[in-house]
């Protein structure tokens, strides 16, 4: 094979799929029981991480960058004057077992433009899947691109070989779909995923009665969210999230910032900043949805439509709600200290077998390392100095944002030197 | 008095000092390894000798007493080889043999916090060694790939890389111990490369098999090409991968 094409090739095709954010090998226990080639790590491993700080753990690539459809969001949308390339199948193979061997990788994430159809692209992802897995012996991690309107015969067959599938919803709301994809159906995103989430119900049950039944997608499925190119709110956004972990029993929804990519009128202009920050309010409050006990609705609601920036989802929460607390470190239920701001769940953990022992005072909280600048005003411990005061939501944030330096700064400094 | 007692820095050799710790019943010691040991003018210490049944019987009578995961920790930060740990650890095993209050950890006790704090930073580099070690092939179609971690990880990923590529022969060198791991298609061995000066963080390009460099050169243009420009941070990507390990990342060299 010519390794210029092929460099060719993988610069236009890595560079096509970068814009996907998922790149976890987690979740799923392929063991290397044939003796052969990888096994999938319960918790994923970043072998690398790119300038932009991202994780680099898999290789991710689109199969090709073809595309029959002209979504306004996407680089490779049909009308993008672009270089187009396509991988042949055994070239796919060959660079990921390449890569394996050196530890470069976890795996392989395939995704793919739609060319001539559905069912004619899912069918070539597929077979890049089944040829590294029956031919190559390979138990490495694999994550293939559920192509929206593709039928459900391959669809199983994606999951016997694949550890995760996922099919990008990529515009939060329906309304926003139509104006920025109108050849897209949102029925045909939903069709795969429910497919995806019923097999690997069936494949568990029947697990349970014949222990050889295979693993239907291991790892899962998750999708991912376009963040700030169609106006939505935070509510939105995460309405639409916890709708698709409940109904779907989606792994991750991922929150991607939108880079702009186009000159489109319907989205932001080229040269707008990525709304990293955003993202980040929304993964915590993904987080607090799925470790810390939170219902959605307490986070954002008809009042409360978007997240604050400057501080926070757990604090702000918290600052709505001041009537819950004080809490007694040493008495209080786990769910409720994790509810404190400045607790993580790992804290959480540690003081709930060191209490075992004996009742914690501030000096221990520091040591097992809570954020004791936003915590202190929302717990008492075994001290009699506390907190005393009666503050005021308000009064209590600019408390908390005074002695505290975030990593953000330079997104609120911009908005103060106007002054 | 201060009773200092020295060992072989073998594991083995630190539980027979704990096993002398409660058999003479020493109240004031330290532990340290013979060789590094400051000299010590009014001659208060003694030379411990590795004996493997008194250390079977603290190891035996610890795991009475402690979870799998508390193990696990123990062995990191004797892994650690940070000057002092010894003594930590000592503390620690004497604490777990007195108390009664079941396995949990108490977070509480400074000992068991920082021993639980350094086991975690031992982990993290293990699972770094796991992620950074750049295997490159060479003509005699073995995988071999430098390494200078931090702490003494090689006995920890041992079994990763084995379970993982059980179909390749592969040797990980820690260049800065002087000692590597070795797979060859059968079982892991420790092995030692005879040789007077430091080797190189480099394979020599003539031992590299031909396709090696192509294939770096693959990696590396891919590497470059899932950035996002408009979302740099170099201050989370060196926060990720500090710079100590660039020289061993195939990704963060030039590829001639």
């Amino acid at each position: 094979m010519s390794f210029d094409r092929i460099e060719e090739k993988l610069s236009i095709l890595a560079d096509a799929a970068k814009y996907d954010v998922s790149c976890s090998s987690s979740g799923a226990k392929r063991t290397n029981a044939t003796k052969g080639l990888g096994n999938a790590t319960n918790s994923g491993i970043c072998h690398s991480y790119t300038e932009d700080g991202r994780c680099v753990s898999l290789l991710k690539i689109l199969l090709t960058n073809h595309c029959i459809f002209d979504c306004a969001y996407c680089v490779t949308r049909k009308s993008n004057d672009i270089k187009r390339a396509a991988f042949k199948i055994q070239e796919v193979v060959d660079l990921t077992i390449n890569f394996y061997r050196r530890n470069y990788i976890e795996g392989l994430f395939l995704s793919s433009g739609i060319f001539k159809s559905a069912d004619y692209t899912m069918e070539r992802l597929v077979q890049v899947a089944k040829k590294l897995r029956l031919e190559e012996n390979f138990n490495g991690y694999i994550h293939l691109k559920s192509i929206p309107g593709a039928s459900d015969e391959l669809m199983r067959e994606a999951g016997l070989y694949a550890d995760r599938l996922s099919v990008n919803i990529e515009i939060p709301t329906i309304s926003g779909l139509k104006l920025l994809a109108p050849d897209k159906d949102h029925k045909d995103f939903i069709k795969p995923m429910l497919k995806v989430k019923n097999e690997i119900i069936q494949y568990n049950t029947e697990r349970k009665i014949i222990k050889k039944t295979p693993r239907y997608a291991p790892a899962g499925q998750s999708t991912q969210m376009i963040i700030g190119a169609t106006g939505e709110s935070d509510r939105d956004i995460m309405y639409s999230a916890s709708h698709y972990y409940k109904n779907y029993n989606m792994r991750r929804v991922y929150y991607s910032g939108y880079i702009p990519i186009s000159t489109d009128n319907r989205l932001p202009s080229i040269g707008s900043e990525v709304p990293i920050l955003r993202e980040n309010r929304l993964y915590q409050t993904d987080w607090l949805l799925r470790f810390y006990g939170f219902n959605v609705s307490e986070l954002l609601n008809e009042d409360h439509k978007n997240l604050e920036l400057d501080i926070d989802p757990k604090l702000s929460w918290a600052l709505r709600n001041l009537h819950l607390f004080p809490i007694d470190i040493n008495k209080a239920d786990k769910r409720l200290i994790a509810r404190v701001p400045g607790i993580g769940m790992q804290s959480v953990n540690k003081i709930i077998q060191a209490r075992r022992f004996r009742n914690l005072d501030w000096s221990h909280l520091k040591a097992i390392g809570i954020a004791f600048n936003r915590a202190q005003y929302f717990i008492i411990c075994n001290s009699r100095e506390f907190n005393r005061k009666e503050y005021t939501a308000d009064h209590l944030k600019q408390l908390i944002l005074l002695n505290s330096k975030s990593k953000y700064q330079k997104h609120f400094d911009q908005q103060l030197s106007l002054f | 008095m201060l009773i200092k007692l020295l060992y072989d820095g073998s594991f083995e050799g630190l539980l027979t000092c704990i096993f002398i710790i409660f058999e003479e019943r020493l109240n004031d010691f330290s532990i340290e390894r013979n060789g590094e040991a400051t000299s010590d003018l009014f001659g208060n210490s003694q030379e411990v000798f590795t004996d493997a049944i008194k250390a079977d019987r603290v190891w035996t009578g610890f795991k009475k007493n402690s979870t799998k995961n508390q193990q696990q920790q123990i062995l990191k930060v004797f892994l650690s080889e940070i000057k002092g740990m010894e003594n930590t650890l000592a503390t620690y095993f004497i604490h777990s043999f007195k108390s009664k209050k079941g396995k949990g950890n108490d977070y509480s006790n400074p000992t068991i916090l920082k021993i639980s704090q350094v086991a975690k930073m031992v982990h993290r580099e293990k699972h770094r060694m796991e992620a950074f070690v750049r295997f490159q092939h060479t003509i005699d179609d073995e995988y071999v790939a430098y390494v200078e971690p931090d702490f003494n990880v090689l006995p920890l990923i041992s079994a990763h890389f084995k379970d993982r590529y059980a179909d390749q022969k592969w040797l990980i060198y820690d260049v800065k111990r002087l000692y590597g791991i070795h797979y060859d298609l059968r079982e892991v061995k420790l092995v030692t490369i005879d040789m007077l000066t430091k080797p190189q963080p480099k394979i020599h390009t003539n031992l590299l098999s031909s396709k090696e460099f192509k294939y770096q050169k693959l990696w590396n243009t891919y590497f470059e090409k899932v950035n996002i420009a408009s979302r740099k941070n170099i201050k989370l990507h060196v926060q990720h991968i500090p710079l100590r390990y660039w020289k061993y990342l195939t990704e963060k060299t030039m590829i001639p």
